[in-house]
């Protein structure tokens, strides 16, 4: 291996493991807030390349209808639960914003296509279209479930993830695609042919990873997640509301799923199923960290990133075991630091 | 199994003649055939899952693993597929005992994480190993032979499948219905209680992770000499959810509940297979947005999954019987009165920077009580956590019978005769009074897997009930033990965890508030049973804010007021300590 190869393999380390770190990320804030090992968080990669993909080739993606559908879904729930104790003013106020937006977006999305406003308008709907889904799975999926154990929410979370993925075959096909690149740049350091690509990549993973830290530091919404994350109880006692947190990990994580989703699908071909092994990476640099530590998950996450681009060179048949074999030994260091008696849910 | 004798006979009988009429078509023999396969990987999951509250994803890989072995022997070497058999169950079980070893020890949410792991990794192992036909996988696997009898067809070799899958039911049935079984079934309500009576808690987790293994694989062997063929399709992750699901689905707590399972889950596939792609118009694997629907509202709506619904039809559970031949357990000879048993000293206990416990020491002697009170907050649960190893000591020593026992496991203070009940009660509400009890007597017992799968353990087990049932009666709670624990009152629930405590055959017993939630009457009958075993030559050591009960109770006091102790003596003494005035009520009154 020359220094050129090297430096090649460590760019696309780099740039797969700045990914991968913001899904890990996203899936430690999921799991702290939440208690919910969440599975489904490369389907958002997916929809998000995908639904890019759909409305640059001019078609209406099943995003959009399905975002109306789980409106309904939710705001049929919320009804339900709130039915003979709330005003009717509030009952219009979900109708309104949980079928209304929806319905909004199935209509801009219809009507979109055609008229072909460019990139960046493509990029805010892919955003509206599928950061909704994650406060509204939230509350259809994982809120009835707030007091169930976390082994009980690990099920439902693969149980989603299988209905999400089954939904991206049945919305995009089998076909995979790639999107428009943001700029065609590239720039050369010596034997190194970097792309613009790249560097948005890189640089926009940097930036959000700088932005929550700052939004846990320095906002209310920000430290509530935080408090809520340290005791769900004692959060709801100085009133911050279980619910609202968890829809906010939710948005959240739906957000970086779908950015991820954008910025990869210029390089890489998304298929329906891409983001389960995506999405699993991240959850390996997320275990490292103890789905606790942001620092050191986006650091292992980095390092799942390296390896697999490493190893892809080395064994490439081989990478995905090497990959996913790795997180034995984490598994085996944590097994032997810090045994403990359990005794929670 | 009683219980279920008729209906099972005739489901049996039903399952006998099934392949044998002529007029049942090819395809409702294969469904049924891999219908088995399914259910005893699914059997193995409920027990992992619904009885032991852990879970796994790779139980598919489990089943690749032994379909490969015989495949690869029986093709490559000529190996008979039934040595094949014992390789494949020796090399899952080694695997499974590998990775449980490295995970049962951390919080339940690794296992399946660890799981998951290890199904992907196989898959892409076996997918891209040339020796194992990559992803085309291996043909032309032998079929299995009985007494040169060559079983190639699906209504033969039906009996085979069904033959082990109720061959699995019964034994499965037996192991839950054992001492091992007892304390499977305690898992599930999280450790403390049960290491606290001595059960080794990451040794029976291991135990149902490797029994659940060592079905798939036997499921797995089995499907390669249906199929003749293997692929690392059939054995991948979304394998390993489909089980999952089919045991969610049948009833994560009971072993039919997975034949249930695995039979809706495989005609619903079917069926779904056929329906689905003409609806949509496109072929693909559309029957997982229905299967993860179903999970996500199986699991919002109830959680034990459609087999209680059938179970409603079947006759309820007998009560057991309880033999009153069986033979007393051996029981531990009484310290003379008056030994020191424990001691506790310059006792000492900080969480961070909250010093819980700072420098207690006391002494508990044979045949006597001595009540630790003090306000809310003051140390003695803690204490308590320290003396019996649910907490580790940062400072100062414990010492019983001379020997140090700080820092030993709760394991290892339980083997010694010292038991204990909790501030909050830990008992398993789906299970009797009468088990709750039993496994209180866990340390008396050696009966391991195999006698209780093979109930070479009855003699023993009905020992072990009998003990169960006699402390039950002696703590006035006889009438009750068949009932499920989940239904008695808190009160009760305290005495509940005494008698499963006495089955121990302490020598100390540590009662955490054993008063609370008592009415008068039961807290008289309370009081005069610890005199009595005080009066066995048992030491009792316990914490209880009702004064009445105490001080009509105890030898001697020891007062904690953050963290320290205040004041010790009889209870006049310390009746009349104005330090112990002035914790209690702000001032001398």
């Amino acid at each position: 291996m020359d220094s050129t190869i090297l430096m090649f393999l460590v760019q696309d380390g780099v740039v797969n493991g700045a990914v991968y770190a913001l899904l890990g990320v996203a899936l430690v804030l999921v799991f702290t807030v939440t208690r919910v090992v969440f599975i489904p968080q490369g389907a958002f990669v997916a929809y998000g390349g995908l639904t890019m993909a759909a409305l640059e080739a001019g078609r209406t993606p099943g995003t959009a209808w399905l975002l109306l559908v789980m409106g309904v879904v939710a705001a049929g729930m919320e009804l339900l639960r709130r039915w003979g104790t709330s005003p009717p003013r509030v009952m219009a106020r979900i109708l309104a914003v949980d079928i209304g937006v929806p319905c909004g977006l199935l209509a801009v999305s219809l009507w979109l296509p055609g008229h072909g406003l460019g990139q960046w308008a493509n990029i805010l709907l892919t955003f509206a279209l599928v950061i909704p889904i994650g406060p509204v799975l939230y509350r259809i999926a994982f809120q009835p479930l707030a007091d169930a154990s976390v082994l009980v929410l690990f099920i439902v979370a693969v149980g989603i993830d299988l209905t999400m993925t089954g939904l991206g075959l049945v919305f995009f096909g089998p076909e995979g695609y790639r999107t428009e690149v943001f700029s065609a740049v590239s720039f050369s350091v010596g034997p190194l042919n970097i792309s613009a690509q790249s560097i948005w990549i890189v640089a926009m993973a940097a930036m959000l990873l700088g932005g929550l830290f700052v939004f846990f530091e320095r906002t209310l919404l920000g430290k509530a997640l935080r408090a809520s994350a340290v005791n769900r109880r004692g959060a709801r006692l100085v009133g911050i509301p279980t619910s609202l947190s968890g829809r906010t990990a939710f948005g959240l994580a739906a957000f970086i799923g779908c950015l991820s989703g954008l910025l990869i699908a210029p390089v890489t071909t998304i298929y329906f199923d891409t983001g389960f092994m995506v999405g699993l990476k991240g959850l390996i640099g997320a275990i490292i960290g103890g789905l606790i530590s942001y620092p050191v998950t986006a650091v292992a996450a980095l390092v799942v990133g390296l390896l697999e681009a490493f190893s892809s060179f080395e064994a490439s048949a081989f990478k995905e075991v090497i990959i996913f074999t790795v997180i034995i030994p984490v598994l085996l260091w944590r097994s032997l630091t810090r045994p403990h008696i359990e005794d929670e849910e | 199994m009683s219980r279920l004798a008729k209906p099972s006979i005739a489901a049996a009988a039903l399952c006998l003649i099934f392949p044998l009429v002529p007029v049942v078509p090819e395809f409702w023999v294969t469904l049924m055939n891999y219908i088995g396969l399914a259910a005893l990987v699914a059997m193995g999951l409920v027990m992992l899952t619904g009885v032991g509250g852990m879970t796994s994803f790779g139980q598919a890989a489990f089943a690749g693993f032994a379909a490969y072995a015989t495949a690869v022997l029986s093709t490559a070497y000529d190996v008979s597929p039934w040595i094949n058999l014992l390789i494949g169950l020796a090399l899952s079980g080694g695997v499974a005992l590998a990775i449980g070893c490295i995970t049962v020890r951390l919080s339940g949410h690794y296992l399946p994480l660890g799981t998951m792991a290890w199904g992907i990794s196989f898959y892409y192992l076996f997918g891209n190993l040339q020796v194992l036909g990559a992803h085309d996988g291996i043909t032309g696997i032998p079929p299995l032979t009985i007494s040169g009898h060559a079983l190639t067809q699906g209504r033969s070799y039906y009996y085979v499948i069904w033959g082990f899958v109720l061959a699995a039911v019964v034994l499965s049935e037996n192991l839950l219905d054992s001492r091992v079984g007892r304390a499977i079934r305690a898992l599930r309500a999280g450790s403390v209680a049960a290491e606290a009576h001595g059960v080794n808690t990451a040794r029976t987790k291991l135990v149902v992770f490797v029994y659940a293994a060592l079905l798939a694989s036997l499921s797995g062997w089995l499907y390669a000499h249906l199929q003749r063929s293997v692929n690392p399709t059939a054995f991948g992750l979304h394998a390993g959810m489909e089980y999952l699901f089919m045991a969610v689905l049948g009833g994560a707590g009971n072993v039919l509940g997975a034949v249930l399972g695995a039979a809706i889950t495989m005609i619903l596939k079917d069926q779904l297979q056929n329906i689905l792609p003409r609806l949509l118009g496109t072929q693909g694997n559309f029957e997982i947005v229905v299967f993860g629907l179903c999970l996500v509202a199986l699991l919002q709506t109830t959680r034990e999954g459609l087999w209680p619904f059938i179970a409603r039809f079947g006759p309820a559970r007998p009560d057991k019987v309880i033999s009153p031949h069986a033979a007393a357990l051996g029981a531990r000879s009484m310290p003379e009165k008056g030994a020191r048993l424990l001691q506790v000293r310059d006792v000492y206990k900080n969480f961070g920077g909250l010093i819980a416990v700072n420098n207690v020491s006391f002494d508990v002697r044979a045949g006597e009580v001595v009540g630790l009170i003090g306000p809310n907050g003051a140390g003695k649960s803690t204490t308590f956590n320290l003396v019996t190893g649910l907490a580790t000591l940062s400072g100062g020593e414990v010492t019983w019978l001379g020997e140090r026992i700080g820092g030993k496991s709760a394991r290892q203070i339980s083997r010694r005769g010292i038991a204990r009940t909790f501030q909050h009660v830990k008992l398993i509400p789906d299970m009797t009074v009468l088990e709750n009890v039993a496994l209180g007597a866990h340390l008396r017992g050696r009966a391991g897997v195999l006698r209780g799968m093979l109930r070479l353990d009855r003699s023993e087990e009905a020992r072990l009930l009998r003990e169960a049932a006699r402390q039950l009666e002696r703590v006035g709670l006889g009438d009750h033990m068949h009932r499920p624990a989940g239904s008695l009152a808190l009160g009760q629930l305290r005495i509940v965890e005494i008698a499963r405590a006495l089955c121990l055959d302490p020598v100390l017993l540590l009662l955490d508030e054993p008063a609370a939630g008592l009415r008068h009457l039961e807290k008289q009958f309370l009081s005069r049973l610890l005199c009595r075993l005080r009066d066995e030559g048992m030491a009792v050591l316990l914490v209880e804010h009702d004064m009445d009960f105490v001080m009509g109770l105890t030898d001697k006091l020891v007062v904690l007021d953050f963290g320290q102790i205040i004041a010790t003596g009889t209870p006049d003494e310390v009746r009349s300590d104005p330090k112990v005035l002035e914790a209690y009520l702000g001032g001398v009154a």
